[in-house]
Parts: structure tokens; C-alpha cells; sequence
């Protein structure tokens, strides 16, 4: 469970909006009014907070999370390559562009078995199509990557999400 | 699931309106109901198809630590491991690999102090060592995938 801290730039409304929406917004038609009701607020102030809540990135975006199996992308590949620190950022943006990557991470090896410091998830609906996508990024990366590998997950052990309590 | 809901899934994806009537404002733009697109959306979270819909935080801007970690895991050790490792509460997210680095796992704690202290529990429960794999910079993060 991770507790919001006061550090975070948000105060006590900000929290009980963040509980209120954790689950959901209401499908309801005015879903920000439904929220103002539950936090006697108005569903203007609920739309200002959200506002400032995205513009100050503690919220990334209001949006639909699919479960991305239900729609048959059944193959999932952790991509890393071995990127040198002096081209990682370049890299890093022009993997992170490509339409079937959802996650784009630099992050720090651990020499010397584990090398790589670019991380892109790719996802696809046949074992060929996400050999495609490795394919498409090795060719762009070209000689920016000295190497790598693709882990496909073979079973999900625990996704309990990111739950929050104040 | 049909091709309208294809096509909201599509577009909500990409971002809800901070309108407010905001279904009215999708349902206008794909030439929708209102009442409708909200009754699509409300059956596409009741089965499941979409796994959540609203705010999506940012863990780390919010006050809190996330951390990529993988194990080495013998393979006759594997159900054991993974019983110990999802046991914590901190663990949010747990895949098995075709690896050596066979199990990978996010941890998700209050503060950043309480992932080494998480390090430390399943370094001691499980006999093996953990490898963090931290992040040093972000270049996307997002969920698209055409319906």
C-alpha cells in the first residue's frame, strides 16, 4: 500500500479526489459533478484539480486501460538492448515513438551478465508478430546497439496493481 | 465486442475530456449516443475488457518508489520463490521469463526508503540475491493498442 505524503504537492482534497477516482470515474453523464457531490466541491473545482494534477504530472491522463489480452495480444516481449549512455537518450526517444511499444525505460545495468540499458515492451497477437516488432527496432537502433535479447513472459505470478491508501 | 466498441476503446485510450459532459464529447466526435457510449463503457468495464478507466497516476510524482527487480531462480526453487516474493505486499506486479533472470517483479512501496527494505526481506526469505534494475530516464509510457 503506498501512502500519498504531504511532500507530493497535494493537499487534502487532492487525496480524497485521488481515493474517490482510484477505482474509476462515475459513468454517469457529468461524471465530474458525481465526484464534487461525493467531495462537496463543485465539478468545476473537480475538473481544476484535475487539471492541475496532470499539468503538474502527479496524473499522467485520464484514459481506458485495456486488458491487453482480452484484445488477443496474446505475446508479450520484454526488448533490452545494450545502448551506450552517449546515444541512449537518442535511442531511448525513437523506440519509445514506435506504435506498439507501451513502455520505454533507460535503465542502470548490472555488468557483466546483464549488460543492456534500454528496455521497450512490445506486445503482439502471434510470436511472429512481435519477432517483426524486435525486427523494426534492431534495424533502427542499428549500430547504436551492441546487442540484445527478448524475455517473454511465460506466466503472470501476481498483478495487484498500485493501490493507494491516505 | 463490436466495431463501435472497437472504436471507443480506440479513442479513450488516447485521452478523456475534462469537459462537463465529457461522454457527450466523445459520443460527438465518433458520431455517437451519449447515453449509449456510456452504457458501451460501462458493459466494457463490467467484462473485463478494459481493466480500468479514469486518472492514471504517476506513482513516483505522487510521493511513492517503484523498482524493477530480477531474480535468478533455480528452477526446482521456482514455486517456492514466487510464493515468498508475492507474499509481500509491496510486490504489485510478479512475471515469470524464458530466462536466467527467470522471475521478474515491480515493487511498489509508501516511500523511496521502503525498496530497500523490501530488497532486504525477500533477500532473506528467499536465500537468493536481487538484481534492481532502477530506472534512469523515461521515454514512454503509455498503453496503445489498436481494438
Amino acid at each position: 500500500m503506498t501512502r500519498l505524503r504531504q511532500t507530493a504537492g497535494l493537499d487534502d482534497l487532492d487525496r480524497r479526489l485521488v481515493l474517490e477516482t482510484q477505482e474509476g470515474l462515475p459513468l454517469e453523464r457529468r461524471p465530474y459533478a458525481v465526484l464534487g457531490e461525493r467531495l462537496g466541491i463543485s465539478g468545476e473545482e473537480v475538473r481544476e484539480r484535475l487539471a492541475r494534477l496532470i499539468d503538474g504530472g502527479q496524473i499522467r491522463r485520464i484514459a481506458a486501460v485495456p486488458n491487453h489480452y482480452r484484445l488477443g495480444y496474446t505475446h508479450n516481449g520484454m526488448t533490452v538492448w545494450e545502448v551506450p549512455e552517449d546515444r541512449i537518450d537518442d535511442a531511448g526517444a525513437q523506440v519509445g515513438a514506435l506504435p506498439f511499444v507501451s513502455h520505454c525505460y533507460h535503465r542502470r545495468p548490472s555488468p557483466p551478465d546483464w549488460p543492456y540499458t534500454l528496455f521497450a515492451m512490445v506486445h503482439g497477437r502471434s510470436r511472429d508478430e512481435v519477432e517483426a516488432q524486435v525486427a523494426t527496432i534492431a534495424a533502427l537502433l542499428g549500430p547504436a546497439s551492441r546487442g540484445h535479447q527478448v524475455l517473454y513472459s511465460t506466466r503472470i505470478l501476481k498483478k495487484s496493481g498500485l493501490r493507494l491508501s491516505a | 465486442m463490436d466495431g463501435t466498441d472497437r472504436r471507443l476503446i480506440d479513442r479513450l485510450q488516447d485521452g478523456f475530456p475534462l469537459d462537463d459532459r465529457p461522454f457527450q464529447a466523445i459520443a460527438a466526435e465518433l458520431g455517437l449516443d451519449e447515453d449509449d457510449v456510456i452504457l458501451r463503457v460501462r458493459r466494457l468495464r463490467e467484462t473485463g475488457v478494459l481493466t480500468r478507466f479514469g486518472p492514471l497516476f504517476h506513482a513516483e510524482r505522487m510521493g511513492g518508489a517503484l523498482l524493477l527487480a530480477a531474480l535468478k531462480v533455480p528452477p526446482e526453487d521456482f514455486e517456492r520463490v514466487a510464493a515468498e516474493v508475492n507474499a509481500l505486499p509491496q510486490v504489485a506486479h510478479n512475471y515469470a521469463r524464458d530466462h536466467a533472470f527467470n522471475m521478474w517483479f515491480v515493487l511498489a512501496t509508501e516511500t523511496p526508503e521502503g525498496i530497500s527494505d523490501a530488497i532486504a526481506e525477500i533477500e532473506r526469505r528467499t536465500g537468493l540475491t536481487v538484481h534492481p534494475m532502477p530506472k534512469l530516464a523515461e521515454y514512454f509510457v503509455g498503453l496503445r493498442f489498436a481494438a
